[in-house]
Formats: structure tokens, C-alpha cells, sequence
């Protein structure tokens, strides 16, 4: 159970996709201009992996070797597909949101990095608590972005004004700002543990 | 099809809607791969080529195969494996023909598969030039050089960057924002740049 506890809990802060390993980045940079942006491709994203972690763990011996990459494909592409249909049957305004984001969840380098460096040699069991622990540790990231993006880029949350009369950053708003952010962050993420050691 | 339209396509991806500094795609390798100029050359022109090609491969399967059996909603995973297999093809065939340019750029190739700008300029495309499952008329020109377009403004943000990058081994800086956290805050300046493109509208 502890071992279990450890498999999920590492995904949020010691190899968290985002800030420690550096995957994934184009959906989080892109997407990130709003907390709800933020929070639905986190959900989807985690679905995905979720899922495509449970459905490789489960066939990784039965799968040859030199073919498993197209193999894993095929399934991480089966949930994405599944994910955009649920998306646009249930939140429209969400998938006009995310645009062609949600289809490139595909060759999201997290979803296929996980996969070939962890689900093909664990237990499902193991491999469950993995994608839950790496999708919750994209979220958090993505909330982390997005909330700074919204909050001094637009001086909103979730779409609510919060101080009256806060001038935006509107740098923040644009693509470079998502540059900006993520890499004044990292490097924040560098000074904490330098100073650690 | 008009000259027109075409320069309206050239300019808005090469330029306003660049695809690594405006649209986010194909981030990983660019940051990876744009420490020096030669590495970041070859990586592009790899680049450029397969996207023209998936570019052509794409539409050929959305229009003739896709459309007529209404399965639309299997163009990620089609897509995804067309690119895939491609890929790999290519990679084999230089590999036999040709081992130098296989030493220059074959190395890169496996890295394309999962580089979002392939499959982003194919979905792109279909959302473009597609209405109502329907082709526009010339869609497949404009598909094929659109897939071009985004190749050459890969290739063009890439050797900006190697070469702001290559400078930068002889700066002094901080020890926590080397590399990949330096790298963010240049390629954040550069798209601030490429933001004044954007009254640059026909």
C-alpha cells in the first residue's frame, strides 16, 4: 500500500511531467490562458493516461517488441478519440476552447513517455497509481500556469474580476507570456533546489 | 485558387501564426535541439520535408477515405498512423541509400513521429480547408503548401534560436536558469518579436 502511495505521490512533485522531467509542454503553454482551459485539458489529459497506462500495463507481455511503439499508439489514440467525442457531446464550449489541442494529446511526449518508461515493465496495479500520480502532477502544473496567466494577465479567476480597478499584464494573455511564465517558474523550481543541496 | 490566398497562407505561418513561438507546437524539440546551428538545421529541414509530405498523405486519406465511409472521428488515430509509418519508411530508405545524409539528419527522424507540428498542420489542414466534410475548392493545394509554410517557419524560429543560443555559452549566467529556464525566457522574447507581425493582415 505505502509502495502504491509512493507511485502516485512522485508524479506530483519529485518527477512532476512539467517541471521536473520538461514533457508535454505544448499543451501547457497553449492552452493555459484561463484556469478553466487549465482544468479541462488536465482532466482530459489525465484520462488518457490513465487509461492507455491500464490497457499497455495489461498487454505488455503479449505485445512483441519491435512493434510495441505503433501498438501503444493505436491505444493512446483510442482514448483521445473517445476523449474529444465526450468532449464535444458534453462541453462544446470547452472543446471550441481547446481547439486542435485535444486531438495533439496524442503525441502529448508524457502519454507515450509513461508507457515506454514505466507501464510496459510494471503491474497494473502499479501502473494505475503512475498515470493517476503523473496526470495530477501535469494538472496542478497546468493550474499553477493557467492561475498565474489569469490572475496578472487578465485579473480574473474563473472568469471573475477579483481587485477593481487592477490594471492586466496583457503580456500574460499572449503566447510569449506562457513562454515567460514557464520559464521564470523553472527557474524558481532550480533556485529551490540548489539551495537545498 | 488566387495568388492571393496563397501569399495569405505563406505569411500567417510562417510569421503571425508561427508554428513553434505562436502556436506551441513542437516545443520539445525545439528547446532540445536548438543548442547549435547544424543539429538545428538538419532537425528542420527533416522537418519541413515530412510535414509537406504528411501534409499531402493526410488530405489523400481524409478526402478519399474518411469522407465517403463517414468515419471522420478516426482521423486522429489514422492520421497518427499514417504519420508513424511514414516515418519509419523514410527512415529506412535513407538509411539504405544514402549513409551520409542518414548521419546528418536520420537521427532526427524517429524524434518527428511525436513532434506535435506534424500532426498539428494535419489537423490544421482538415479544419481549414474542409467545410462540412466537403473540400474547398484548391484544398489540396493549399494543404500541401500550407504544410510547406509551416515548415519553413519551423526552420526560421529554429536557426533564430540556435543562433541566439550558441552566443549564450560565452555569457555569464546564473547557475538556476541555464539551459532549459533561459531558454523559455529567449523564446518568450523572440515570440514577443514575431507579435509585431500581426497587424501585417490582408
Amino acid at each position: 500500500m505505502k509502495k502504491l502511495f509512493y507511485e502516485f505521490l512522485k508524479g506530483i512533485i519529485k518527477e512532476n511531467p512539467t517541471f521536473v522531467l520538461v514533457l508535454g509542454l505544448c499543451p501547457t503553454l497553449a492552452v493555459s490562458i484561463s484556469l478553466i482551459n487549465g482544468i479541462g485539458m488536465g482532466i482530459a489529459a489525465t484520462f488518457v493516461l490513465l487509461g492507455s497506462n491500464i490497457i499497455i500495463s495489461l498487454i505488455r507481455n503479449i505485445v512483441p517488441e519491435r512493434i510495441r511503439i505503433p501498438c501503444f499508439i493505436v491505444i493512446i489514440a483510442t482514448f483521445v478519440t473517445i476523449t474529444e467525442m465526450a468532449m464535444k457531446a458534453y462541453s462544446p464550449a470547452l472543446n471550441r476552447a481547446l481547439g486542435i489541442y485535444v486531438p495533439l494529446i496524442v503525441v502529448n511526449c508524457i502519454v507515450l513517455g509513461r508507457a515506454e518508461a514505466y507501464a510496459q515493465k510494471h503491474s497494473v496495479l502499479n501502473s494505475l497509481f503512475d498515470g493517476l500520480g503523473m496526470g495530477v502532477g501535469f494538472t496542478l502544473a497546468l493550474l499553477l500556469i493557467s492561475g498565474i496567466r489569469e490572475i496578472l494577465g487578465a485579473g480574473k479567476i474563473l472568469g471573475f474580476s477579483i481587485i477593481k480597478g487592477f490594471e492586466p499584464v496583457f503580456v500574460l494573455g499572449m503566447p510569449s507570456g506562457a513562454l515567460l511564465v514557464i520559464g521564470l517558474l523553472l527557474g524558481f523550481f532550480n533556485v529551490l533546489k540548489n539551495r537545498k543541496i | 485558387m488566387n495568388a492571393a490566398q496563397f501569399l495569405t497562407i505563406f505569411i500567417s505561418a510562417v510569421f503571425i501564426y508561427n508554428v513553434i513561438l505562436s502556436r506551441f507546437l513542437g516545443l520539445c524539440s525545439f528547446i532540445a535541439i536548438s543548442k547549435e546551428t547544424k543539429p538545428a538545421l538538419a532537425m528542420s529541414l527533416a522537418v519541413m520535408f515530412v510535414t509537406t509530405m504528411s501534409s499531402i498523405i493526410t488530405w489523400f486519406i481524409y478526402r478519399f477515405l474518411l469522407i465517403p465511409f463517414n468515419l471522420t472521428y478516426l482521423r486522429t488515430i489514422s492520421f497518427i498512423l499514417v504519420i508513424a509509418t511514414f516515418v519509419q519508411f523514410v527512415e529506412m530508405f535513407i538509411r539504405k541509400i544514402s549513409p551520409p545524409m542518414y548521419r546528418f539528419f536520420g537521427i532526427y527522424l524517429p524524434l518527428i513521429t511525436v513532434n506535435c507540428a506534424v500532426l498539428g498542420v494535419a489537423v490544421l489542414n482538415v479544419d481549414m480547408f474542409f467545410v462540412n466534410s466537403k473540400a474547398v475548392a484548391g484544398s489540396f493545394y493549399y494543404s500541401t503548401f500550407q504544410g510547406i509554410c509551416v515548415g519553413l517557419g519551423y526552420t526560421l524560429a529554429m536557426l533564430l534560436m540556435s543562433g541566439i543560443r550558441e552566443r549564450l555559452d560565452l555569457a555569464n549566467v546564473p547557475k538556476s536558469v541555464k539551459d532549459f529556464p533561459l531558454a523559455f525566457i529567449i523564446a518568450s522574447i523572440m515570440s514577443l518579436s514575431f507579435m509585431g507581425f500581426n497587424g501585417f493582415r490582408f
